[in-house]
């Protein structure tokens, strides 16, 4: 278990905060940020100082309620800022330092989708996931069209190719905003509150899903959620964050502690450790 | 799985091509005087490989010298204005917006009709003027659209509508000043207007005009990839490695001069900016690198037609062309909107 808050990275524990080791795909040192409404204001949020790692196949959950600092840290995670202080690499690389395509071909976001201003086919927009690979114009490839069909295979959605996008189920919709995320063969997979639109059934199929991506392709998976006990079961790694500031970084087991849940969830809560190791948040009795 | 390939761009602009060809033959055809399309098609072909003394001299001074520039004018315009509006729509992300919602033709009015009041029947001021007119409206909004620095679609709709709306009042008052005649040429030039612009000489201006045009509508193509990421959200663009800011400024840019190009030789032909694209889109699918020069050559077609319409519908008495574009337009328009609901 590591603590992180007040102390940095140089008082992660071992197993994961060892630069050098060997998998590492993802490594985050005393990255902050701050946001201001113009240069020259006070910050309006601030995400203190925050260190992790995450290695090849691993998916790893930031957890925290509303305002915690997920989607700020998901933004430098992205490359779409820069962090004020320390710094974020991926394959050894400082993100920020990274131009725009090939920071493209190594890390892909998954966010809820935005509405669409015209009809697209699924594979249209599937192929657009290529984009960073391609020359002038663009136009695709055979090649560009086999990763792409692929990539619909591998989220299950074959045989959505041909579907008008705004034709889809949330869930189908999900998995074909995932298989855009593929076709850019990144490394490094980011997903925004993916389960945010979709039913129990939708969720667990989800998580199985990107087990298996990060199995198979040797994705670095990084999940920003509220689902504490999906985060459990199917996480390897769980970075807690509260009011700007990351808490906790270690396995679940290690994170969910029943009074530190109950301090940054502002909720009745117990945890009960499975038999599989992994922790079950429950609805505490006095609510 | 059927990706765009640059051979399918190229066999649709030729069909394409095929049909503006068509409608050019069919208005040389038309007019006071008659001519038959055998003829027409004789006199373009020797025309073409330069020899000039098979063809009449009738048929060389109307077909060369009276009709065949107004023509050229109405391509140039048509594709202008279909370019700059299939641009302006992916720029705003608002499929409601046409070349003239940021208020550059406003400003090209307005360039207009001081120079009517300034230096009446001085030749060439009146294109002059409005030109400059757009180009000054184009930076005014540009510099009123920004936030955080880069330019936002929304403020920038919001800064158009409102430049728009205040140099319309200013035309309004302006136009009250007007003498007899000056006023029905600013009404015809609101309306757009192909009929009075073309200078004694046309060809060094056409050349100077298709030159700018090229490179107006080049920069849009260059970035018409880019275009079609962000169509679907900008944040998920730049994800992809796309750099909005420079593409959104591209396309500003390369737009507006577009858009100030065929304002300033033509008034304010409407419809054709809005209602190209989406036919074209209808017609072709979404992607801009087919969408731009589609839309290109649509709005030629359709404005050479239209063009064709104004002058012989009630010979001899001219409409504005633009008139004809709002007749046509409008309904087509209204059908596509009530389509899109359902």
């Amino acid at each position: 278990m590591n603590t992180v808050a007040g102390r940095g990275a140089a008082s992660a524990s071992p197993a994961i905060m060892s630069p050098g080791t060997s998998g590492v795909r993802l490594k985050v040192e005393q990255a902050s940020y701050a946001y201001a409404a113009t240069d020259r204001s006070a910050p309006k949020f601030t995400l203190g100082p925050t260190s992790f790692e995450a290695q090849q196949r691993e998916i790893v959950a930031i957890l925290g309620p509303n305002a915690s600092g997920k989607s700020t840290l998901l933004t430098l995670l992205a490359g779409m800022a820069r962090p004020l202080s320390g710094r974020i690499e991926v394959d050894g690389v400082e993100v920020s330092m990274l131009d725009t395509r090939t920071r493209a071909q190594r890390i892909a976001l998954v966010q809820q989708e935005s509405e669409l201003l015209f009809p697209l086919r699924v594979w249209e927009y599937v192929l657009q996931g290529r984009y960073p690979y391609g020359k002038r114009l663009r136009f695709e490839s055979e090649e560009d069209c086999l990763l792409a069909g692929n990539a619909l295979a591998q989220v299950g959605a074959d045989a959505l190719r041909d579907r008008w996008m705004d034709q889809l189920s949330g869930g189908e919709k999900q998995r074909v905003i995932l298989a855009r995320a593929l076709a850019q063969q990144p490394s490094l997979l980011l997903l925004d509150e993916p389960t945010q639109h979709l039913d129990i059934g939708g969720k667990v199929e989800l998580l199985r899903r990107l087990r298996r991506l990060a199995d198979e392709n040797r994705y670095t998976v990084l999940v920003v959620t509220h689902e504490l006990n999906l985060a459990a079961e199917f996480c390897d790694r769980i970075v807690l964050l509260h009011k700007g500031k990351c808490l906790r970084v270690g396995t679940p087991a290690e994170v969910y502690d029943r009074a530190l849940l109950e301090e940054v969830f502002e909720a009745p809560l117990e945890v009960e450790m499975r038999a599989n190791g992994r922790p079950r948040v429950i609805l505490g009795g006095n609510h | 799985m059927r990706p765009l390939t640059p051979r399918r761009v190229a066999w649709i602009c030729a069909a394409l091509g095929v049909v503006l060809f068509v409608a050019t033959v069919i208005s040389l055809r038309m007019g006071a005087y008659p001519i038959s399309i055998t003829d027409i098609v004789k006199t373009l072909f020797s025309g073409a490989i330069g020899r000039w003394n098979d063809i009449p001299g009738e048929y060389r001074s109307i077909v060369f010298t009276i009709r065949l520039p107004r023509i050229l004018l109405g391509i140039l315009v048509g594709a202008s204005l279909s370019t700059a509006g299939s641009g302006f729509q992916a720029l705003l992300r608002n499929p409601l917006a046409d070349p003239y919602v940021l208020g550059v033709s406003s400003g090209a009015a307005l360039g207009a009709i001081i120079s009517l009041i300034v230096a009446p029947h001085t030749p060439g001021a009146i294109q002059l003027a409005a030109f400059a007119g757009a180009a000054a409206t184009t930076a005014a909004v540009y510099f009123l659209g920004r936030r955080g620095g880069q330019l936002d679609s929304g403020t920038l709709l919001l800064a158009g509508i409102v430049a728009a709306s205040f140099l319309s009042a200013i035309i309004m008052f302006l136009m009250t000043t007007l003498s007899g005649r000056d006023l029905r040429g600013m009404a015809f030039w609101l309306m757009g207007d192909l009929g009075s612009t073309l200078p004694s000489n046309p060809l060094p201006w056409f050349e100077g005009l298709f030159l700018v045009f090229v490179l107006a509508a080049g920069a849009i193509y260059a970035t018409s990839s880019d275009l079609n990421l962000i169509l679907t959200g900008e944040q998920e663009a730049r994800h992809l490695g796309v750099n909005v800011h420079r593409v959104k400024l591209v396309v500003y840019i390369a737009a507006s001069v577009l858009t100030g190009l065929a304002v300033s030789v033509s008034g304010t032909i409407g419809y054709v900016g809005l209602l190209v694209p989406h036919l074209m889109r209808m017609m072709f699918g979404t992607d801009y690198r087919l969408l731009i020069p589609t839309s290109a050559i649509g709005g030629a077609i359709l404005v050479v037609l239209a063009d064709t319409l104004a002058r012989t519908i009630v010979s001899p008495t001219e409409l504005p062309v633009g008139a004809m574009t709002a007749l046509a337009g409008a309904p087509v328009f209204i059908y596509l909107m009530r389509r899109r609901v359902r």
